[in-house]
């Protein structure tokens, strides 16, 4: 391949040659990746398709608490719907351009983020859900009875103005575009984060809290981090939510904005990378679709859920990338059994 | 030789209740310090306690001279004080080198670089491979921890405890749970890793304490019975009331 590096060593030993195997199988998996989505506005509805966007990006932000810090968050609709109406306070009445507004709306995330995550990670497991939905609430009542938001109505019509001050985004495949690239931050963002020194301390975390303290790792900064982070992209796409819908609602706020991001992760497959991308494209889908069939929207989808969690509990992409995994995993398994005397009761009662 | 450890009057009171009462206790430097005791002696209880796990309801402890009663324990851990777990505790979904290599990260106090990629974790690789050659489990590097056999687990928690460097190690019951063929293996490595260094280890498995330790103190009822070498121990008249029972027998 033309972007072997030179850096490497002339010798390869078999460990570097599957490296650069593994490595090329990344760069054609995210050559396909983009051009999906370059395709994707001409395939559907562009409007469908940023919707799309914008909601994987929530679901893969809640994904790396829930996947990759193990901490079910149920109230990350807060963030997204924080921003939203931030972004579209900015833009329609501060006149900011369509990515400063954007950016102040996850600025308003990443802060509320910091925040809610500091009293958050106190707790674990159940109460820790329970915590984060008992703040996101308050803020979808902030956002009822405040000035700003318009109550039941929402702010409406908000401009999505010129991109830099230079591009205009009123039609749809212009204003995709952009999405597009604002999708492919976000989601470099939780890549890197998975893929880094810090995403591995946070597997750690997750797996065992306790050893990680005992190695020396302030497992609370690591977690409000990873809150931080996570609330950023949330916020991210809610904000440019805004924009594509020109409007900010009280849906994007409610709980049920939260189950959603909760249900598209895992449909798709927690604790997977690109697994929030196909559960948000799924459920979006539905209702989409679907929505000829009115509330039975609702049913079929909670239907899907309980399927999703008795028969597949990892997920689409979960599913599939064990099946991919399973032959060296009965390799492995068989080496292991021959080494291995049976496994017998510890203790004789 | 110095003193490594000291607890001073440590009691822990769980809800009026004493798990471990008045314990004074030094541990000197480079030796084995088997902790032992009956079952509710407070052996789990005295151990999290020296760890920073639990703080003392009163007392102190000191490490080498420093008072470190009311550190975190993460910061207890990145002082050289490290611990082990009754069970088996490793990082289920990580590999065994990963395992080894967060460890050899938490004594930088765990990393926040979010922003770089894994390959910045290539540094450690080397030092990982040795610790894993070193309690012999080069052959399992790349396989996930949570699916290797208990011996094994055991023998890879010790190496991402020996990531850190610790001047001292507290084994909490190494030996629990391990079948028959691996205790003489793990006695062994254990041996190895002792060398130059301070080792608290809590431990049922009287005839390993026997071999490893130079000095024993017994535990009963949250109270410190008697302390010194095994033969010393094992002759003292309470220590045998306490393991075997005065006539309130209740089987």
């Amino acid at each position: 391949m033309l972007m072997a590096s030179p850096a490497t060593s002339p010798v390869k030993t078999p460990l570097a040659a599957k490296a650069t195997a593994a490595r090329r199988r990344q760069i054609l998996a995210w050559g396909l990746g983009i051009a999906a989505l370059a395709v994707f506005p001409f395939m559907v509805y562009p409007l469908f398709a940023m919707k799309v966007l914008c909601f994987a990006l929530f679901a893969c932000s809640f994904n790396l608490l829930f996947g990759f810090a193990g901490l079910l968050s149920f109230g990350h609709a807060a963030y997204f719907g924080i921003a939203s109406y931030v972004t579209a306070e900015s833009a329609k009445y501060w006149g900011l351009t369509p990515e400063l507004s954007i950016l102040a709306g996850t600025g308003v995330a990443i802060v509320l983020g910091a925040a809610f995550g500091w009293l958050a990670i106190r707790r674990q497991g159940i109460y820790f859900s329970m915590i984060t939905l008992a703040l996101a609430q308050m803020v979808f009542f902030f956002c009822l009875q405040a000035e700003f938001t318009g109550g039941e109505d929402g702010i409406q019509s908000v401009p999505r103005g010129d991109l830099f001050g230079l591009i205009p985004l009123g039609s749809h495949m212009a204003m995709y575009y952009f999405v597009m690239g604002v999708f492919l931050i976000g989601f470099l963002i939780i890549y890197r984060t998975i893929n880094s020194p810090f995403g591995q301390v946070l597997r750690a975390v997750r797996d065992n809290d306790i050893k990680a303290t005992s190695l020396g790792i302030k497992t609370r900064h690591v977690k409000l981090a990873a809150f931080v982070i996570s609330a950023g992209v949330a916020g991210l796409g809610g904000a440019t939510k805004a924009l594509v819908f020109q409007l900010a609602s009280l849906t994007d706020v409610s709980w049920q904005a939260s189950g959603e991001a909760v249900l598209m992760t895992v449909l798709g497959g927690a604790g997977t990378l690109t697994g929030p991308v196909m559960g948000a494209l799924i459920v979006t889908g539905m209702q989409q679709y679907l929505a000829q069939f009115g509330s039975w929207v609702t049913i079929i989808q909670g239907a899907i859920f309980v399927v999703c969690v008795l028969a597949f509990r990892r997920g689409i992409v979960g599913e599939l990338d064990r099946l991919a995994k399973l032959p060296a995993f009965w390799r492995r398994r068989r080496a292991e059994r021959r080494f291995t005397p049976a496994p017998r009761a510890s203790t004789d009662f | 030789m110095g003193i490594a450890i000291e607890a001073r009057d440590l009691s822990k009171q769980f809800n009026g209740f004493f798990a471990v009462k008045d314990v004074s206790l030094q541990v000197a430097e480079n030796t084995i310090h088997g902790i032992i005791g009956p079952n509710g002696a407070g052996k789990t209880t005295l151990f999290n306690l020296l760890t920073s796990f639990l703080k003392p309801t009163h007392g102190s402890i000191h490490y080498r001279g420093r008072n470190i009663t009311h550190l975190e324990p993460a910061a207890v851990s990145r002082l050289g004080l490290v611990r082990s777990f009754q069970i088996s505790s490793v990082f289920d979904q990580l590999s065994a080198r990963d395992n080894v290599r967060v460890a050899l990260q938490g004594k930088e106090g765990g990393s926040y670089c979010f922003w770089r990629s894994t390959a910045a974790l290539a540094r450690f690789d080397d030092r990982a491979d040795e610790l894993l050659e070193m309690v012999g489990l080069t052959a399992y590097a790349d396989t996930a921890s949570g699916s290797l056999a208990y011996g094994r687990k055991r023998a890879l928690e010790l190496a991402t405890t020996l990531a850190l460097e610790p001047e001292t190690l507290l084994l909490d019951e190494p030996m629990s749970g391990l079948g028959p063929e691996d205790i003489g293996p793990i006695t062994e490595l254990i041996r190895t890793v002792a060398k130059g260094r301070t080792v608290v280890m809590v431990e049922h498995n009287l005839p390993v304490v026997a071999t490893l330790s130079d000095t024993i103190t017994v535990l009963a009822r949250g109270q410190l019975l008697a302390s010194g070498t095994y033969a010393e121990v094992t002759a003292n008249p309470e220590v045998i009331t306490a393991y075997l029972g005065e006539d309130d027998d209740d089987e």
